[in-house]
């Protein structure tokens, strides 16, 4: 016998090839149980405690729901930050995705010219959304902005609580419509051509055939180009920390949470009710995207 | 060889042909000329910004930025001693390249255990992953940034003595969280691999970890190609952590350092617009030479190849 082991069909293990395996799977579960799923337990717990974050975890008191009501009730920015992710959620979801949608159908339609077309609209989607927002105080900016030099006005777009919001969510727009054109120009390029050529031999319309055909095949895409919508407009968070750290009309809940760790006042408990209510709305996301992505398992 | 003679070509060939707004087509311009005005539009922030880095100060401020000339290269040179952009780029090289290798090695463990054994599980560990990547970074920072601020570990592993401000702190959670989207990239790139090279493996006696190291991962290469690229410029951008979990300003990578630029080139525009070139530089230059790894590594997850 030239091997001490006989072939009992490909999942047959050793005593070393099970350790191997165990630890292929054991030390990445370790990491990500500890670095997301137990802070995210901890986040829930700590919410219904009143844990200012300086004194021993022994000194913990639970308080219910004391926490939510007082975010409710007491915490100015919350109905505002609320809103704001609201807006940020409906601007990207009625105007950039549907941008983005449109602009894959343009592009895959393949005129001349389609990889500068593509890549021009696409381009943003490399850079963070940090230095988007840097990038576009070139245009914003009061006294030397681009903006402000072709109408002669003197609006502060990203200081005026009025219209920074506004502002802010154009330049989101500006990145997010190119990752939603991205993500459907992959999908278009999977449906089937015949489709399309059936619909041409029925006298079909261009406009016809996207919302009959095209659209309806592409369910799965859409779903997911809708559930990632919403997970960016509830991380939403980058553009507003360079601006001004999310305040001055520029809340956002996940801002909120940051300044309630790290800024001057640590209320532990506090943001992580505010956090929860953030994990509670992903948690929806999550489940959804989950059962599209892993549907064919 | 002829290339027409094959007919698989002359149906490609057929395929590439423009759907629509063909010769028959009436308004064949109509597509072009809007496609072009969107890319313009899309294109002018950062044209914008290119053109005014290259501008001085003074005549920007004497004619205003609807005006040509005033070219300078005084704004690089200025950007990049007051960004402190030496420091931060090496900064930025520490915390990416020791992180997309990581995630990269360890959610080809996960993907290749998921593809390689039908175990019972399987769905639920990379659901278990997968959701981790999607969960809003900020829900998890309390318990995170408290454990890292209590974890001491040694002075020669970190200078800081804790976990808060170190890289190996920011590199381990940028890996749990971009672990679950290469996993589950991978294991479905993995699934496609025919089960006949393992069966073969097992006959010749090659144990798990030669099977993945000299069979599996190899044969990845694509796949780790595109995710490596993509991965790159997430890490590169990553904004959050990086600033939550490094608090001083001399351990921030480039984008991070984003925070401290804008109250330093607060009153001159030009010196912005050079920051935000420089900044850009890294991620446009994997734009232009690798965007087919980017497109890929960003679809294979939204379409499943």
């Amino acid at each position: 016998m030239a091997s001490k082991r006989r072939y009992k069909g490909i999942d047959q293990l050793s005593k070393r090839d099970k350790v191997v395996v165990s630890l292929m799977v054991i030390v990445p579960t370790l990491l990500v149980l500890w670095l997301v799923w137990f802070p995210a337990v901890g986040t829930v717990l700590l919410s219904f405690t009143n844990w200012d974050g300086i004194g021993p975890l022994s000194g913990i008191k639970p308080v219910g729901l004391q926490n939510y009501i007082d975010i409710a009730t007491i915490y100015p920015p919350f109905w505002p930050a609320m809103q704001h992710n609201l807006i940020w959620l409906a601007v990207l979801f009625f105007i950039a995705t549907p941008l983005g949608v449109l602009f894959a159908v343009l592009v895959d339609r393949g005129v001349a010219g389609t990889r500068f077309y593509q890549s021009s609209i696409y381009l943003p989607v490399v850079l963070s959304l940090a230095l988007v927002g840097f990038i576009w105080q070139l245009i914003y900016s009061r006294d030397q902005g681009l903006l402000n030099a072709i109408t002669g006005g003197t609006t502060d777009w990203y200081g005026d609580p009025d219209v920074n919001l506004w502002a802010v969510l154009v330049a989101a727009s500006w990145r997010h419509a190119g990752y939603i054109m991205l993500l459907y120009l992959a999908g278009l390029k999977g449906v089937d051509p015949s489709l399309r050529e059936a619909a041409k031999i029925d006298g079909a319309s261009e406009t016809t055939t996207f919302f009959r055909v095209i659209l309806p095949v592409m369910r799965p895409i859409n779903i997911i180009v809708i559930v990632v919508t919403f997970i960016e407009s509830l991380r939403a968070f980058d553009i507003v920390w360079v601006i001004n750290k999310g305040r001055n009309g520029l809340e956002l809940i996940s801002a909120l949470v940051t300044q309630n760790v790290v800024g001057e006042a640590s209320r532990i408990g506090f943001g992580s009710a505010l956090a929860t209510i953030m994990l509670l709305i992903s948690s929806v996301l999550v489940i959804i995207y989950l059962r599209i992505a892993m549907k064919e398992d | 060889m002829s290339v027409t003679s094959n007919p698989v070509d002359e149906r490609q060939q057929r395929l590439l042909k423009p759907r629509e707004g063909g010769a028959r087509s009436g308004r064949r311009w109509a597509l072009p000329v809007a496609l072009t005005i969107i890319s313009l539009i899309w294109l002018f922030p950062l044209l914008l910004a290119l053109v005014n880095s290259f501008r001085d100060y003074a005549y920007t401020a004497k004619n205003g930025y609807i005006s040509w000339g005033g070219f300078t290269l005084d704004n690089y040179r200025n950007a990049w001693s007051q960004g402190d952009f030496g420091l931060h780029f090496w900064n930025s090289l520490l915390i990416t390249v020791p992180a997309v290798v990581l995630t990269l090695f360890l959610s080809a463990c996960v993907a290749f255990v998921v593809a390689r054994f039908s175990w019972t599980f399987n769905i639920a560990l990379l659901g278990f992953f997968l959701a981790a990547n999607l969960l809003p970074p900020q829900a998890l920072l309390i318990p995170v940034y408290r454990m890292f601020r209590a974890i001491q570990v040694p002075f020669w592993f970190s200078e800081s003595g804790t976990l808060l401000n170190s890289f190996q702190g920011l590199i381990l959670v940028n890996v749990a969280f971009q672990t679950g989207f290469c996993a589950f990239v991978l294991s479905n790139y993995m699934k496609a691999l025919p089960k006949e090279l393992y069966e073969s493996a097992v006959i010749d006696g090659a144990s798990v970890s030669r099977q993945f190291f000299q069979i599996t991962l190899p044969l990845c290469r694509p796949a780790l190609a595109a995710l490596a690229v993509l991965q790159t410029t997430w890490i590169y951008n990553e904004f959050f952590w990086a600033t939550v979990l490094l608090q001083q300003g001399d351990k921030y990578p480039v984008t991070s350092s984003i925070n401290n630029l804008r109250g330093q080139f607060f009153t001159d525009n030009n010196l912005v617009a050079a920051g935000s070139v420089i900044i850009a530089v890294p991620t446009l230059v994997i734009f232009f030479v690798l965007q087919r790894h980017f497109v890929a590594g960003l679809t294979l997850g939204a379409t499943k190849g």
